[in-house]
């Protein structure tokens, strides 16, 4: 396919390895921030091109993977209010909460539906005037523009039977309480490619300015995340710390004004947002502003809102905080599987677990047939 | 290294183990062909049917009636549709009807012969669609060589079912000593796929009229039948009949679920090259846009075959000469170890696992 094939080219994929390799042999532990790129990473095998001092660290850039049980449970105890149809991304439907998924939900009787745009979530609104539909807004400031696209759709059209349960959340505070963490350990990141169209590159200056560790923000298809390590890895070795911009063809340094501009006029920052094993993480989460209140589930609905403790074998804060590695985790592949996942980092393909359970046993198993320990 | 070694037999043992059923409801997840499905069917269903035949849960049961020297050995299978929308570019509920259960037939090897159809239809359906999939089973059934011979309608109230829904039955005879079976691959063999992935799954999800997508994708709804026998034919001439030794066709849960099945009843390794792969451009883009990957998509016109090493060029080139196997390739090979996995070499030169769905795909959000 033209425009795709172009950077899935092994040939190139080998050379460029060959270059990495050259470039050091110091281990170095490189983060990528962003589920897509972790996505990248196992679907293509690009860890098997790598040479073994360069270790690839799962961030907590996973929309599903970072939202909190107690969410989970308030989205659900809205699906199974009478009257309302609630429509979520594909990838949320699976998602444990406390009791049950809104897969379970929807068997129990919730009128659960997928859906591939808050759009649609609107149509279907217009469609069904005695329902109340509501939208799980999910997401970084990837997905946040379309939401307030759709909320100031939806109130240009004046449709009152339209709300979003908004857990829209954001990239750079989440970095920062990263990058604060004491027990981190990382040389360098991949900076996230589709966040970065909407905020720019901008944002991500502090982190070489402030902690003195380089960026670069990539793209998704396997040749745009080798490049970036490259890139990365060769800031390390010149002793340099900046931001670069694999990802040129679709990130400007700005931004995209137009959705910023959506996203500042229909959310505002929400003191606090708790992550998925990161914990609490001030100014990291985005509620509709007041203007838009019309609109917020929240306040339509009444939510449990309660915070609820992850389950004491889940390690997924570690897991995303590049602390522990997948394996490291007691229930990893025997009570948490992707068929039965207890942590979140195993329900979606982009979660560090998931994607290790899924593609990445191979080599290890290949490893092991090698040295017979 | 120990460490993670270790992590993987604990995986690898989590994989094996019994399926047992944890739900205590019935999800969408559960008619996916994935995981769930199985657990399903071999945590529920075989509990309550256990017997040698339902056992080994291959595609039909295979089982020979009369007395004498010479008994006849039959193929018996049953295949319900309920696919929405029920007219859709390449086919409808009816021809998938048809080609489904002629396919499962085929799949032992057997000439298919005759076929029941049972009904049920939602209180205001337009005679019209009906008279419109009868007719396109008609053809179906006439192509392919097999003729229904009973049948049973009911209508229930309207929203108690969608539209229509289809069950066939289907009976055929095993006329070669073919010895196929999921549990029969062996390493040396070769992995052969009659044509393009994910077409039928693909056309399905644009039919639906969700995603304002245009294309020209097409169901490959088609019966096998005669491609497996000219199948039969070829490997009776380089060698013999039992040198084919599985035979799948990868409807729900696509080529990725077969070969698991595959993988995991003979104990074997297979590695499939993703650069042989075909899979058409329009479905390729799809799949893209869509968040699918097209190796666990649906297809209804194509079949999965392993075969010994030696007659996979000559069976290819025949396939090829039939209509349905147009676009035959070998696309991988089955190896020793680590048994019971399936991975893909990508085209990007990696290796990842290609495993079982948990349950439904479903599509990545960014």
């Amino acid at each position: 396919m033209k425009y795709i094939d172009e950077y899935r080219q092994g040939d190139i994929a080998a050379r460029l390895a060959e270059q990495i390799a050259a470039l050091t042999d110091r281990p170095l532990k490189l983060m990528e921030v962003c589920g897509g790129h972790t996505h990248s990473i196992f679907k293509y095998g690009i860890e098997d091109l790598l040479p073994p001092n360069i270790e690839m660290i799962h961030g907590p850039g996973c929309p599903v993977c970072v939202i909190p049980l107690g969410r989970v449970d308030d989205s659900m105890s809205i699906a199974q209010t009478p009257g309302v149809i609630f429509t979520t991304f594909g990838d949320a439907m699976r998602v444990p909460g406390s009791k049950t998924s809104l897969l379970g939900a929807k068997a129990a009787g919730a009128d659960v539906r997928m859906v591939y745009s808050p759009l649609d979530a609107l149509k279907l609104a217009k469609k069904n005037p005695d329902k109340n539909v509501v939208f799980f807004a999910l997401g970084f400031e990837t997905t946040a523009p379309s939401t307030a696209m759709t909320v100031l759709q939806a109130a240009k059209d004046r449709v009152p039977n339209f709300t979003v349960f908004c857990n829209h959340i954001m990239i750079v505070p989440a970095l920062k309480a990263l990058l604060d963490s004491p027990d981190l350990k990382l040389d360098g990141f991949i900076g996230p490619g589709h966040v970065s169209t909407v905020i720019g590159t901008r944002p991500y200056e502090f982190v070489p300015n402030e902690y003195k560790k380089p960026v670069v923000v990539a793209g998704f298809e396997p040749l745009d995340v080798l490049q970036s390590v490259y890139m990365l890895v060769k800031q390390i070795v010149e002793g340099r710390a900046e931001i670069e911009n694999q990802y040129a063809r679709v990130v400007p340094r700005d931004g995209n004004r137009r959705a910023l501009e959506a996203i500042f006029e229909v959310f505002e920052p929400r003191d606090y947002f708790e992550w998925r094993g990161l914990g609490s993480i001030a100014h990291s989460g985005m509620k509709l502003s007041s203007k838009y209140a019309a609109f917020d589930a929240e306040l339509k609905f009444s939510v449990p809102g309660l915070r609820i403790a992850d389950p004491k074998a889940c390690q997924c804060g570690e897991i995303l905080k590049g602390v522990k590695k997948p394996w490291e985790c007691k229930v990893f592949g025997t009570a948490c599987t992707p068929e039965t996942p207890i942590g979140s980092c195993m329900v979606s393909s982009e979660g560090a677990c998931a994607a290790y359970y899924n593609f990445g046993r191979l080599s290890k198993v290949a490893q092991r047939s090698a040295s017979p320990s | 290294m120990a460490a993670s070694s270790q992590l993987f037999e604990r995986v690898e043992r989590a994989r094996r183990r019994k399926h047992k059923l944890r739900d205590d409801k019935i999800t969408l997840a559960h008619g996916s062909g994935g995981k769930a499905m199985h657990e399903l069917v071999e945590g529920l269903f075989l509990e309550y049917f256990r017997n040698p035949l339902l056992e080994q849960l291959e595609d039909q049961a295979v089982f020979e009636v009369g007395n004498g020297s010479k008994p006849t050995r039959l193929a018996f299978t049953t295949d319900s549709y309920v696919v929405t929308p029920i007219f859709f570019p390449g086919g409808d509920i009816g021809k998938l009807a048809i080609h489904g259960t002629v396919n499962d037939i085929a799949m032992s090897g057997a000439r298919p012969l005759y076929l029941s159809a049972g009904f049920i239809l939602e209180e205001g359906l337009p005679i019209a669609d009906l008279k419109r999939v009868l007719e396109s089973m008609q053809s179906a059934a006439a192509e392919a060589g097999v003729t229904v011979v009973t049948g049973d309608t009911k209508v229930v109230e309207k929203g108690t079912a969608d539209k229509i829904f289809i069950n066939t039955s289907g009976i055929g005879v095993i006329e070669m000593p073919v010895k196929v079976s999921a549990a029969n691959a062996q390493p040396g063999d070769k992995v052969i796929l009659s044509g393009t992935l994910g077409d039928h799954g693909t056309t399905i999800m644009i039919a639906r009229g969700e995603l304002e997508l245009e294309t020209e994708i097409e169901s490959d709804s088609a019966p096998l039948h005669s491609l497996v026998s000219d199948m039969l034919d070829e490997a009776a001439r380089v060698s013999s009949v039992e040198a084919i030794h599985c035979l799948r066709d990868p409807t729900r849960g696509g080529v990725a679920t077969t070969l698991n099945e595959i993988a995991l009843s003979s104990e074997v390794y297979v590695e499939i090259l993703e650069n042989l792969i075909p899979v058409r451009e329009e479905v390729h883009g799809a799949c893209e846009i869509l968040g699918l990957d097209p190796l666990y998509v649906a297809n209804e016109g194509k079949l999965v075959a392993i075969v010994a090493p030696e007659l996979a060029e000559p069976l290819v080139e025949r396939m090829r000469r039939n209509p349905y196997g147009k676009h035959a390739c070998i696309i991988g090979e089955v190896k020793t170890d680590p048994p019971g996995i399936v991975a893909m070499v990508t085209g990007f030169g990696g290796t990842r696992i290609v495993d079982m769905l948990a349950g439904e795909q479903l599509p990545r959000i960014c």
